[in-house]
């Protein structure tokens, strides 16, 4: 891959992510004008208003008003919450971090545990374990991933209670070190099982997809003929080039990982940008949702930009 | 050639790879009589008893190549069963207000027994507001099927426009329209569509059916890129045929090749298509509902799920509150995307899936 493409990828990156701005900046204008929103901003004074109104150009031009938005936005301002009047992006700040436990440990646990279940099923197509696993895979994808959220609550915190609910900490504890470490550990279960269960059922339809392509090529015909055993024709010859359409599944699916989160956390009240959004719809808090769109489509720029990049990387024959 | 394009021997022929008469056919007969106009030539009795009898034919083959495909759809146990489901959810939502035990919107239909488990008159128990939860199970099958199906239909629309002027114009309109195709693809549906309905929820009084009008606009307004992409593909190799050529040989105007030949050729593809979203939609305004952002008005299973939730149906062991809408959600979600994949290797075996 050349450093050609390389910059080309990121200037197309740097593109839609300008789209998302003028996107963002525009569909907050085609409902209504801004201006009457303000007033419905308890923490704003009517002086708070009309400061406002003059820091974001809203008495002047459209095309003002959206270049004082870009300079805004690039600078990391994002407006202010209605609800409890702190910045948006300290609002952002404060719940991301929660939000990354939960996608990241998630992801990880997904993309082990469901491409070594495509890869059991491919291998075995036909038989009985792949008509299990592959119904099974897809039930689990047919469930919205806050309901899987509440049937793990009501076996797990209910009917068998080993496990917290809600909230990343018991209330009111006190405990700090390991023992706080712990209390996270356990609240943080239930909610990174539902992110798991959630996600690994598209990695493992996919990965059975791609070793069923991978087994008719013929390089793993050779390998069978000059007599490498079953185990090193899957381990050397299947899951390497069948994981490589997989990757990519992975990194282009994140714009739906972080949907089905904002719902998990939701039903779990984790403290993360799910949580913020259900408080924000409640509260009808129009800037953080729009910070919250912006940074959810920033992020799954970048990653689609990363899992380009990783792609190229990783298959020579993709190199242009 | 792979299998599944077997479809060819489907009885009157498949429009689908432009061999056999159909759809590639239309195109150059129309455009023989234009030419035969052109050339002074009137049409006579004769000829336009033959062009009745070759459109009686015509409309026959169709109708048997439709019997056909759903005889092949109903063959495989997942169309089967994607059918089952899909009428299931049809009946309940159009004689939904008949079949439901109770009213759950009439002011007698509120009782002080909340949140009681399955007994003889509630057979799922009642809701926190002392309502018979079965109601208001069947009756949130109306919400889903019609949000599903209008979505699905905008997004298809806008999904085929897109893809068909794309792959037909070729040039700049095509590099233009395969850019927003991309910025499009990129928006997250959950975040986008929660902004968009929260912002439009404004305005949903003044809109026909509300906040359900709301969340048709945006799950159809933020879905059609994946149709697009599809539909731009299928274009770009239609192009190439021998009746499309043919027809702009003889002076067919674009608009007229748009949606004489080129239309009536994507439409499987396009339906196909379109059956998946529905579960997509099905599923996103379960999702939307569940955060808040449903009709407040209607009944619908994200919204009894998000009530069940708050009234704290799960730590009380409420399982007959908490668990049907679940399972109606998944049944409906599988259904359509089951029937979705059991269609389109009739059609397309190249479509990716989706989702």
């Amino acid at each position: 891959m050349t450093a050609r493409s390389v910059v080309l990828r990121v200037f197309s990156a740097a593109v839609t992510l300008v789209f998302v701005l003028v996107f963002n900046f525009f569909l907050f204008r085609a409902v209504g004008d801004p201006k009457n929103d303000l007033a419905r901003n308890p923490h704003l004074s009517l002086a708070g208003q009309q400061a406002v109104i003059h820091e974001r150009g809203l008495d002047q031009s459209l095309w003002v008003q959206f270049y004082k938005y870009v300079t805004q936005t690039l600078r990391g301002d994002l407006g202010t919450s209605y609800a409890n009047g702190q910045s948006v992006l300290s609002v952002l700040e404060h719940a991301l971090p929660n939000t990354l436990i939960l996608v990241g440990i998630g992801t990880v646990l997904a993309s082990m545990i469901g491409p070594w279940m495509g890869m059991v099923a491919g291998w075995h197509r036909g038989k009985a374990r792949d008509h299990a696993l592959t119904q099974g895979s897809v039930v689990l994808y047919s469930m919205p991933e806050f309901w899987l959220g509440m049937l793990l609550i009501g076996l797990f915190a209910v009917a068998w209670p080993i496990l917290p609910t809600g909230l990343q900490g018991t209330p009111g504890s006190t405990a700090v070190g390991w023992d706080h470490l712990w209390d996270v550990a356990k609240h943080a279960t239930l909610p990174i099982v539902t992110v798991t269960l959630s996600l690994l059922a598209q990695y493992a339809v996919n990965m059975r997809a791609a070793v069923i392509d991978v087994l008719h090529e013929d390089y793993v015909l050779t390998a069978r003929a000059i007599g490498l055993s079953p185990v090193q024709v899957r381990r050397r010859h299947v899951v390497p080039n069948a994981l490589l359409p997989v990757v990519t599944v992975i990194g282009l699916q994140f714009g739906l990982v972080l949907g089905g989160v904002i719902t998990i956390e939701a039903v779990f009240s984790w403290p993360g940008l799910g949580l913020l959004t259900l408080n924000a719809i409640d509260s009808k808090d129009f800037p953080v949702l729009q910070g919250l769109f912006l940074l959810t489509s920033a992020m799954v720029i970048v990653f689609n930009l990363l899992t380009d990049l990783l792609y190229s990387k990783l298959d020579p024959r993709i190199g242009e | 050639m792979p299998p599944a394009h077997t479809g060819g021997a489907a009885p009157g022929g498949t429009a689908f790879d432009g061999t056999v008469p159909g759809g590639a056919a239309s195109g150059s007969r129309e455009a023989d009589a234009a030419a035969r106009l052109a050339r002074g030539v009137r049409p006579t009795d004769a000829h336009l008893a033959a062009a009745a009898a070759i459109t009686q034919q015509e409309r026959s083959g169709r109708l048997a190549r439709i019997a056909y495909t759903a005889r092949r759809i109903v063959a495989t146990p997942q169309g089967a069963l994607g059918v089952v489901i899909l009428l299931i959810f049809v009946v309940l939502a159009v004689f939904g207000h008949w079949i439901a035990p109770q009213d759950p919107n009439a002011p007698t239909s509120f009782s002080a027994d909340i949140l009681t488990g399955p007994s003889g008159a509630h057979w799922l128990g009642t809701d926190e507001n002392g309502r018979d939860v079965m109601s208001e199970l069947i009756l949130g099958a109306q919400t889903s099927m019609l949000i599903g199906f209008v979505a699905a239909m905008v997004s298809s629309v806008i999904g085929t426009a897109v893809g068909i002027v794309a792959g037909f114009s070729g040039g700049w309109v095509d590099r233009g329209l395969t850019l927003l195709d991309d910025w499009f693809l990129v928006l997250p549906l959950v975040p986008v569509t929660v902004l968009a309905a929260s912002l439009l929820g404004s305005k949903a009084t003044n809109l026909p059916l509300g906040q359900t009008m709301v969340l048709i606009i945006v799950i159809g307004a933020f879905g059609w890129a994946g149709t697009s992409r599809i539909v731009r593909a299928e274009v770009m190799s239609l192009k190439s045929r021998g009746f499309v050529e043919r027809s702009r040989a003889l002076g067919a105007s674009h608009w007229r090749i748009m949606t004489r030949d080129i239309l009536p050729n994507v439409m499987p593809l396009v339906l196909a298509n379109a059956v998946i979203y529905v579960s997509l939609a099905i599923l996103t305004e379960s999702t939307l509902s569940f955060l808040g952002l449903g009709d407040p008005n209607r009944f619908s299973w994200g919204q009894m799920l998000e009530h069940a939730q708050s009234a704290g149906a799960m730590a009380a062991g409420n399982f007959a509150y908490y668990l049907p809408p679940g399972i109606c959600i998944t049944l409906a979600v599988l259904g359509f995307s089951l029937l979705g994949h059991s269609i389109e290797p009739l059609f397309d075996p190249r479509l990716k899936e989706r989702r």
